[in-house]
């Protein structure tokens, strides 16, 4: 917004629909005085529905810092932060609670799943905790768009790490959440299964309508989205449509270089 | 190596704070009762010294001939006192006639516990006074209804000058009038006794014979040894009667004190045992987390070239470190123990005054003791330690909770176990099955912790459906409880030490008392039994009394005399043949009390009989008491029990034969039946004396069961300690599985769990495993107690069977419950206060 370059790459994306989630002049401070470190400046974005959003930038940047504040998993500085209607900053630590379990699903970089529980209960962990039954077609259209039906007995070192991940994404998309967020969710995972984690959620948005944002360093992971975000230092600098991995790395290395003359 | 070692412990101090805390209270434990019983024996020591500083040499009637029962009591004659003070070498000689004397506080009640409350003469001397009882205020005793009493009584009772006090020495009350009041440096006094000093003549008639003395006492004039003086007393000395120096009675009295504190002090021992031992388990489950969470480190060092040594003795000087300041802090705390217990001892006026003792030898031990059971608890952690393969440095993965096969363990402890339990079932069948239980209760609890791990599932999985109300919080908790057997098992078999001690005790006594009642209301049918407060023989007047009130329908005396019998010595038992089949029931399978009333005729019950191959018509000798032989003719046998049992005669004919007549109890029948009006009428015939019992079966049961609940709660007291470090136990395990689940916590909480449903995880699986503990401890308690009770019952308890005391199960069921409750409170708070961020975000 402040940037020609980010002025241009907004005409570019042509986004109808509602916002999922969106940010305005989103904030975040760490430490005071001397240590205070800004990690997120006057962000602001919104991320529609039926869309996968990949945000992108270098170590620090604060795309992880980001998706956490959208996420309710952080708390905001200043500025707003929505999910859908519902404005996060006013709400307390009980109701935020309540919106991550009902209303947003989540992909981690590791430790997505519970070792003691079985695949399947796993898949149905954020319904249990909110005491809902899950819809049996929905669950077998999950199970199978992931391709794990044979696997949802095992426990999770049963599983290799692309199963597992796998897992994740089916638990994020169990509960018909309104925004699926995730954090590197390829990042522990070999090009193979990583591609096909990121398959499913290309799929999940193209045949199930599903909104999701993902945070990546990767380029070929960014890739599979419809729209790339990228932050430096805070802020963001560019948001590109209908990215490739050639085009996301050709701009990363133009920050890259004109990091490096600044 | 030391260095990291050392740093290891400075960086993991949280962590290791549950483990110092628990070898410390079990340090202090030992501390605590090592210079406790130091100090009281020290104290005691200088009391008794100085209770004999006024006796160079003293002459008593002989005691070594003990079970002798010819010839009357010993007594010392004024004569040989003559004799005495004529002897070169003698100072002064002072006749004692001493023994109980019972007196009655302002409300009526018995000053002191009965045991230390003291009677004794006024021996005035050349001078008119008796230089080991200076008068403080008034004068000697002079008459029969004068008494002096000593000064700490006095401040205690509030008695002046003047006063009239009741007292009582075998028979009714008599009031006696305080003329003076002493001061004594006598240790039982000192130790919370009471004293009464009476003229010469009364207390010689009182405790001993008109004109004899119980004890003469020397001293020596300047320049005689004590030992010299014992030489020319010799020369004096009545047949049955010996001289011992004064040095000598100081070091025995303090040697009995010693003997009897050294009890005490191996069974407080014993307990610091047991807290110390439930401590290993705790140490043991810290070190094994420890190393788990540090796998990558110590591959690190093992890569960089530490060799297998080195790491097990790193981690086992991290332990010694851990043992050394939870000693010392344990040692500290440990002074303070004993200072409460002095001082609570002081408060009961039972503690003479003394410094505190603290040895050399006391230190080392108790440090010894702390260090030693860190480093051996931590051995196996260290060993584990050193078997991680360098390559687990490379690892990305975070160490991985290793499920190593139980199956050896089970295998172990099933064997264990099961030998444990056959031979603990053996003993309850076999003749002096102590030895064979004791070792087979140890073996099978050894078994049931190597068991542990396996029982964990069943006994948990069991508790799932209570679980399910909790939906999630109550799922994962189950699981999180199972996820780690053999960490749960050894946080859960702390607990089941201390439970199953409590129960088996429980057990016991409730099996015990009801036996005891139940022996009392079987052999009874009297309304009520009169005796001494401190079961001292008291005068037949009472019984005279008794028999004469319009209430009373029928008497008879509990009359004890010892005498030889067919070359054996025996307790020769009186009672009044007329009487007694109203007042004692027992079986006959042969004869009846009816035949007593010829003289001669005795009844013996089975067992005795048996052993001395008597039958009805046997004819026995008999040395009565005051030397004068007979014979006897068994009339009857009887089935006896714990409280009727041995030779019964004719109270009227045995008592001839006593030098002095006494019963040990009276049996009284009422007209109307034991009611509160009629032990009111009783006790007042008696003079309302504070010395003398009257109780109907009731009283005796609670009085039974009195003593049973106090030491039932004093050993509660001492097991407490086992079950603190349980708890800290408990504590530590889920502060420890807390650390380490940190990021499944913070992705449970990303994803939707809230705050109270994380704490209730926590919670639960602390409760989980509280109960887990309990149920296991509380079911070996019960047939640790059940196999106890058959020992006591085939010892001759006859009456005993097994009573499970449901109440007190249920109230240790839910003690183990709030265990599990209170040990979550703080790692509850801890787990829902986690920072989810911190804890999802990858290393």
């Amino acid at each position: 917004m402040t940037t020609p370059m980010q002025a241009g790459a907004y005409a570019a994306t042509p986004a109808p629909g509602v916002a999922a989630a969106r940010a305005m002049d989103l904030s975040k401070v760490y430490g005071q005085g001397e240590t205070k470190v800004v990690a997120l400046d006057q962000v602001s974005v919104e991320f529609r529905q039926a869309q996968f959003t990949a945000i992108m930038g270098p170590s620090g940047s604060g795309k992880s810092t980001l998706m956490h504040c959208m996420a309710g998993l952080d708390t905001i500085s200043s500025g707003s932060a929505r999910i859908g209607d519902t404005e996060l900053t006013s709400l307390k630590d009980k109701k935020l609670t309540q919106l991550r379990r009902d209303r947003i699903g989540f992909i981690f970089q590791a430790f997505n799943l519970l070792p003691t529980l079985t695949g399947l209960e796993n898949i149905t962990l954020p319904m249990d905790i909110a005491g809902r039954k899950p819809d049996p077609q929905w669950m077998d259209r999950v199970i199978e768009t992931v391709g794990l039906s044979g696997r949802l007995k095992h426990r999770p070192n049963q599983l290799s790490g692309g199963q597992q991940q796998r897992v994740a994404v089916a638990r994020a998309l169990a509960s018909k959440p309104e925004i699926i967020f995730g954090d590197e969710p390829t990042g522990n995972l070999d090009s193979r299964s990583g591609a096909e984690v990121l398959g499913f959620l290309r799929n999940s948005v193209r045949e199930l309508g599903q909104t999701v944002v993902m945070v990546t360093h990767d380029p070929v992971a960014a890739s599979y989205s419809d729209r790339v975000i990228f932050l430096a230092d805070g802020r963001i600098v560019d948001d590109m449509a209908n990215p490739t991995a050639d085009s996301v790395l050709d701009r990363m290395k133009a920050f890259d270089g004109k990091a490096r003359t600044t | 190596m030391f260095r990291t070692a050392l740093r290891n412990v400075l960086a993991h101090k949280a962590r290791l704070l549950m483990t110092v805390l628990a070898v410390m209270l079990g340090v202090a434990f030992v501390s605590g009762t090592l210079v406790f019983t130091a100090t009281i024996q020290n104290a005691f020591q200088k009391s008794s010294e100085e209770g004999f500083s006024h006796v160079d040499v003293a002459i008593q009637p002989n005691k070594n001939k003990g079970e002798s029962i010819s010839g009357p009591t010993n007594n010392l004659s004024q004569r040989t006192l003559d004799k005495a003070n004529q002897l070169s070498g003698v100072e002064s000689a002072i006749g004692v006639a001493d023994g109980f004397a019972g007196l009655a506080d302002k409300n009526g009640d018995l000053v002191g516990d009965g045991f230390s409350t003291q009677g004794a003469n006024y021996y005035a001397g050349q001078d008119g006074t008796d230089e080991r009882y200076p008068l403080q205020k008034g004068r000697a005793p002079q008459q029969s209804s004068e008494v002096a009493l000593d000064s700490e009584t006095a401040e205690r009772t509030g008695y002046k000058i003047g006063d009239t006090v009741p007292v009582s020495v075998q028979g009714p009350v008599q009031k006696q009038k305080v003329v003076g009041i002493f001061t004594t440096d006598d240790g039982a006094v000192s130790a919370g006794g009471s004293l009464l000093l009476f003229d010469n003549k009364t207390a010689q008639q009182l405790f001993a014979q008109p004109g004899q003395y119980s004890e003469i006492q020397l001293t020596a004039a300047s320049g005689t040894s004590q030992k010299e003086l014992k030489k020319a007393v010799t020369g004096i000395l009545p047949p049955d009667s010996e001289a011992i120096t004064g040095q000598q009675l100081a070091d025995d009295q303090s040697e009995m004190i010693k003997q009897q504190t050294s009890g005490m002090q191996t069974a407080m021992l014993a307990f610091a045992g047991i807290a110390l031992f439930v401590g290993v388990f705790i140490i043991a489950n810290t070190f094994t987390m420890l190393v788990a969470q540090r796998t990558k480190e110590l591959a690190l060092m093992r890569a960089v070239g530490a060799s297998r040594r080195q790491v097990t003795r790193s981690v086992l000087f991290e332990a010694g470190a851990v043992g050394i300041s939870a000693s010392v802090l344990g040692f500290g705390a440990g002074l303070g123990i004993a200072l409460g217990l002095e001082s609570a001892m002081g408060s009961m006026g039972g503690m003479p005054e003394g410094p505190m003792i603290i040895s050399a030898s006391t230190i080392v031990t108790t440090l010894l003791v702390g260090v030693l059971v860190t480093v051996l608890a931590a051995w196996l952690p260290a060993r584990r330690a050193a078997r991680i393969p360098p390559v687990a440095a490379m690892g990305s993965v975070h160490a991985p909770a290793t499920t190593r096969s139980l199956v050896v363990r089970n295998i172990i402890g099933a064997i264990l176990a099961g030998a444990g339990g056959a031979l603990v079932l053996y003993a309850t069948t076999a003749e002096d099955g102590e030895a064979a239980m004791g070792l087979g209760a140890a073996v099978l609890l050894i078994g049931v912790f190597v068991l542990t791990p396996l029982l964990s599932r069943p006994l948990i999985a069991a508790a799932a459906p209570a679980l399910k109300l909790f939906k999630v919080s109550g799922k994962l908790a189950r699981q999180n409880a199972v996820r780690n057997p053999r960490r749960t098992a050894a946080t859960a078999s702390a607990l089941m030490i201390g439970l199953t001690l409590i129960t088996g005790l429980t057990v016991v006594a409730t099996g015990v008392q009801n036996a005891i009642d139940k022996m009392a209301s079987d052999a009874l049918k009297a309304d009520y039994q009169v005796s001494m407060a401190n079961f001292q023989p008291m005068s037949p007047k009472i019984q005279e009394t008794l028999k004469s009130l319009d209430e009373v329908e029928s008497v008879t005396p509990w009359r004890m005399s010892p005498a030889m019998v067919d070359g054996e010595s025996e307790q020769l038992a009186g009672v009044n043949p007329s009487t007694v089949q109203d007042l004692i029931s027992v079986e006959f399978t042969e004869g009846g009390w009816n035949g007593l009333g010829g003289g001669n005729a005795v009844v013996v019950d089975e067992k005795t009989a048996d052993k001395r191959g008597w039958q009805v018509g046997s004819e026995i000798s008999v040395t009565y008491q005051d030397g004068k032989r007979g014979q006897l003719t068994v009339s009857g046998l009887y089935e006896g029990n714990q409280l009727v049992q041995g030779i019964q005669m004719d109270a009227e004919v045995l008592a001839t034969h006593m030098a002095k007549v006494t019963d040990m109890q009276v049996y009284v029948k009422t007209d109307g039946g034991p009611s509160d009006s009629v032990k009111a009428a009783l006790e007042k015939s008696l003079g309302d004396n504070p010395s003398i019992l009257v109780e109907d079966k009731q009283d005796i049961s609670e009085s039974i069961s009195q003593v049973i609940n106090i030491l039932l709660n004093i050993l509660y007291g001492l097991l407490a300690m086992a079950v603190i470090v349980a708890v800290l136990g408990v504590i530590n395990t889920l502060a420890m599985s807390v650390f380490e689940r940190g990021q499944e916590i913070g992705m449970l909480r990303a994803i939707g769990l809230d705050r109270r449903g994380v704490k209730r995880m926590v919670r639960l699986e602390s409760l989980v495993i509280s109960l887990f503990g309990g149920v296991m401890g509380i079911a070996l308690g019960v047939f640790f107690g059940w196999a106890a009770g058959e020992l006591i019952a085939s010892a001759g308890l006859d009456t005993y069977s097994l009573v499970l005391p449901w109440d007190r199960l249920a109230i240790f069921l839910v003690l183990a419950a709030v265990v599990g409750m209170l040990a979550a409170l703080w790692p509850a708070r801890r787990a829902a206060k986690l920072n989810m961020l911190a804890a999802i975000k990858t290393e």
